[in-house]
């Protein structure tokens, strides 16, 4: 490792590696003392750079021993354990977070994004300018970059990709949409490449750096969608995919030829891996054994009741909140409930989020904004979200909402009833349940496939919606409110929509905060959005598994992961 | 005609009558999975959502448009009205073409040429695995003669049928792989992938076989023609293994369409707790997603299995037992 420069303006360089280092040492403090304070893992986390720094100098430190006694040991197969079948191995079709972790290891983006921070920092593009409307990005192309079957990595092929995305349409899930807009694609010369957007386009910086947009060759390519997804992939990053056997394993295979990593990661050339074996294990129990009796090194996907387990025989866990919209109820507006603003500002109110956090992995937080902590522009509105009975009651009186016989309110003979149809995992909304009966609201909870929610909701037919979006760029906001986008609660124009459009063009990134804030203040007056708790991908890794970290969407980088003894 | 049965032979199986009655068979099993398609198609309808919405949907993340997504229903045909939908499923049905998954964009073809083989293997040696310990029970029970022991020999089927398979497996993991690792935990990698699955599977199928072959045994044994043979001065051990055993197993060649049955079952509980590949996996993933053409393609393989055992088990009544016939008419 490099000796650190004293000063806070050290080079590109420097500062990644430092940067790299003190996120892996937060992530380790973090686990040591899982029962920290929020607010006081928060502001390690804003002292990333002094932490890195004076883990650098101190000798004795923990964070020394880990990162910096240990010489990475180049070679070996590491084993990691999904829960779900990653179904589609293309990292610009997929969308599930097991499909990406894979998908991160084959493809390799024009850009890359620091996990503490959020600035977005060379990778496949050794530059960019992007116009002061933000709608023309010029992306100067790092030159002798080659895809795994031998084609250079130039301005034409970067055009292919993106053009092919668009192509994909609904199938790029989440490319598609990063897209969008998109007016046309020149290449000048061979390493550059000029996006034009029809209209300002800010989060598109940050979308260069997710695998979403990762890099194909064009023999990939011209493939279908479905051959791709089994695998027929061809990137330029450092493991090549070897084999795919649906519900059961993905080897991949380091490429030797490697040279040219993002400028986040620890080393440079190749990887030091030189396979990577992910085992498709549904059963959590499974995966916890199997880890803790040495037949797998890394489990994915820990739930918050085996914590414990691994706390106790202290093997590393690595916890990253998801950046982007937390947990949420978002409130269809056309309900004749929920289209009453006192309704929601109540059911606001009267969520106890600090009683949440106690039912949740000590991992995760209850949502203090409706962005989660780690995402850029965050700013905290915990002072908008507190737990107010009395307040909640009394906007529900107020509004001549009666409590009925059974304590549940009514108004001209409407029962203050709202159902809830959702899918995934939350044994936290039974408590939100007790907490909304308290003032008065029967919350009916109708935990279900994924298939009947989305049905449900298909039709329109329903009162609210509950999930979460990982996303590390707060555009979020933008994508999934605004009126003229995703309009999530089907409402007409408010002036909410000028601030997040003026968001989305913004450039300044001061301005750029101020925008965003004050829409998620707006956001939440209006009943908009009730923000619950923050995702938090939790993994475990035997002792021997070193630099493992999770990169800016959350999603797990291996190019800098060894295995020690 | 009046030519007594002769045990098994070959001239058996290409009689006139025999052949005959295979072909009205097949007509019957064609009937069968056309029924089996149809019901399929008819559930999966019934079923709220769409495929393509859920595909695009993985883990809740997307925020794809209507406009997108209407193109991609119209690529799978999901927009046309609900027969035409069917007959152009079934003309492809009936020209072997499965399509391709929803969910993963495989082909279905290959998806069940990947799954079948290890559920195959793994149904096979538990049905082996189980008939040995059923079958070994139940003659066990019958011939031991201490009370008290054949009394704990005839409860163990109740017991293995009422255990459940989740926790069976659950409980071999813990033991054989977290706590010794003799077994690995997961995978389809060699025989010693294949030890505990087939252990797990084996279990609740014993279990039954066990519970009517005892039954059956007890009848047979009690029948007058044994105390006959015992009279001539046979062992117990011989009259069992020689007379009895063969009478006794009519039963069970009766059950072997449910037990085939209970194994694909099984197969879906057992592949998910050992991690391994197979139609279980595939059906269960499929379903979720409502993937029409893999439930499809799962249901068609499923619902053959059936129909082949149920017709050998057919053919195989008049070389075991003389007063079964295949056409029904005395001989």
């Amino acid at each position: 490792m490099t000796l650190l420069r004293a000063d806070a303006t050290g080079t590109q360089e420097a500062l990644s590696l430092s940067g790299y280092r003190s996120l892996f040492c937060s992530v380790r403090l973090r686990k040591v003392k899982p029962m920290l304070g929020d607010e006081i893992v928060r502001y390690l986390g804003k002292l990333t750079v002094v932490m890195g720094l004076v883990v650098g100098v101190i000798p004795g430190s923990a964070c020394l021993a880990d990162s910096v006694q240990l010489t990475p040991k180049d070679g070996g197969v590491l084993r990691v354990a999904q829960s779900s079948d990653p179904l589609c191995l293309d990292p610009q079709q997929a969308g599930n977070n097991d499909s990406l972790n894979i998908g991160r290891q084959i493809t390799d983006s024009l850009t890359d994004q620091r996990p503490d921070t959020g600035e977005i920092v060379p990778w496949l593009a050794s530059r960019w300018t992007v116009s002061q409307d933000s709608r023309v990005f010029t992306f100067y192309l790092r030159p002798g970059v080659t895809f795994s079957d031998g084609t250079p990595v130039d301005a034409a092929a970067v055009k292919t990709n993106f053009e092919g995305i668009l192509k994909l349409g609904a199938r790029a899930s989440l490319g598609s949409g990063y897209l969008a807009g998109l007016k046309e694609i020149q290449t000048p010369d061979r390493d550059t490449v000029v996006l034009t957007f029809s209209k300002p386009n800010v989060q598109f910086l940050q979308a260069s750096s997710t695998m979403s947009l990762g890099l194909l060759s064009p023999g990939t390519l011209a493939r279908d969608a479905g051959a791709r997804c089994q695998g027929q992939l061809v990137g330029s990053g450092p493991f090549t995919v070897t084999s795919f056997v649906h519900n059961q394993r993905v080897v991949l295979t380091r490429r030797e030829d490697y040279a040219w990593p993002s400028s986040l990661a620890g080393h440079q050339g190749k990887a030091y891996l030189s396979g990577i074996d992910y085992r498709i294990v549904p059963e959590s129990g499974v995966r916890t054994g199997s880890l803790l009796s040495g037949q797998i090194d890394v489990d994915t996907g820990v739930l918050a009741q085996d914590e414990r387990l691994f706390t106790a025989q202290a093997l590393p866990v690595i916890a990253r909140p998801n950046p982007g919209l937390v947990f949420s109820l978002f409130p269809n507006e056309t309900d004749p409930v929920l289209g009453h603003k006192e309704v929601r500002l109540a059911l606001n109110k009267a969520v106890n989020r600090q009683e949440i956090k106690n039912v949740i992995s000590h991992y995760q937080s209850s949502a203090s904004s409706a962005l989660a902590g780690t995402t850029p522009f965050y700013t905290d509105h915990a002072s908008e979200l507190g737990f107010d009975l009395a307040g909640s009651k009394k906007i529900l009186d107020d509004a001549g909402w009666r409590p009925g016989s059974d304590g549940i309110r009514e108004r001209d003979g409407q029962r203050l009833v709202i159902h809830l149809s959702y899918w995934q995992s939350a044994p936290y909304l039974e408590l939100l349940q007790e907490q909304l009966r308290a003032v008065g609201i029967d919350l009916v909870l109708n935990q279900t496939t994924i298939s009947q929610t989305s049905a449900l909701q298909n039709t329109g037919k329903y009162q609210v919606q509950f999930y979460n979006l990982t996303r590390s760029d707060p555009d979020i906001l933008r994508a999934v409110f605004a009126v003229d986008a995703h309009n999530v609660n089907n409402r007409k124009a408010e002036p909410v929509d000028a601030l997040l459009d003026a968001s989305s063009a913004e450039l300044d990134v001061e301005r750029r905060r101020n925008l965003i804030s004050q829409a998620v203040t707006l956001l939440i007056e209006e009943g908009h959005i009730i923000p619950l708790v923050e995702v938090t991908t939790v993994v475990a890794t035997a002792k021997t598994v070193h630099g493992l970290h999770h990169e800016a969407s959350s999603r797990l980088q291996f190019f800098d992961t060894w295995i020690g003894r | 005609m009046s030519r007594p049965s002769s045990g098994l032979s070959i001239r058996h199986l290409l009689r006139r009558d025999v052949l005959l009655y295979v072909a009205a068979r097949v007509g019957q099993s064609a009937l069968v999975l056309w029924a089996a398609f149809t019901l399929s198609f008819a559930i999966l309808y019934v079923l709220p959502g769409d495929p393509v919405s859920i595909m695009v949907n993985q883990d809740g993340q997307s925020l794809v448009d209507g406009a997108e997504l209407a193109k991609l229903k119209a690529e799978y045909n999901l927009d046309k009205p609900i027969t035409e939908q069917y007959f152009i499923a079934l003309w492809r049905v009936l020209h072997l073409d499965f399509g391709r998954s929803i969910q993963s964009g495989q082909t279905v073809a290959s998806a069940l040429a990947n799954a079948i083989p290890p559920t195959a293997n793994l149904a096979f040696c538990a049905l082996v695995v189980a008939l040995i310990m059923g079958v070994g029970l139940a003659v066990l029970g019958c011939l031991v003669q201490a009370p008290w022991l054949r009394t704990l020999l005839l409860a163990l089927p109740s017991l293995g049928a009422a255990l459940p398979t989740f926790w069976i497996g659950l409980l071999f993991l813990q033991v054989l792989s977290f706590h010794f690792t003799i077994f690995p935990a997961m995978g389809n990698d060699g025989w010693r992938s294949l030890v505990m699955p087939v252990a797990t599977l084996a279990i609740p199928t014993s279990a039954r076989i066990a519970q009517v072959m005892s039954r059956s045994l007890a009848l047979v044994w009690s029948q007058p023609f044994t105390e006959a043979i015992r009279a001539k001065g046979v062992s117990r051990t011989h009259l069992m293994l020689v007379h009895t055993l063969p009478n006794a197993a009519i039963p069970l060649l009766t059950m072997a369409g449910l037990i085939v049955g209970g194994l694909l079952a099984g197969s879906v509980v057992t592949e998910t707790v050992f991690s391994r590949d197979g139609i279980g996996r595939l059906a269960q993933g499929a379903v979720s997603a409502k993937d029409i053409p893999m439930v499809q393609g799962v249901v068609l393989v499923v619902a053959a299995s059936f129909v082949v055992v149920n017709l050998i088990v057919d053919l195989l009544y008049p070389l075991l037992d003389p007063r079964i016939t295949l056409s029904g008419k005395r001989r």
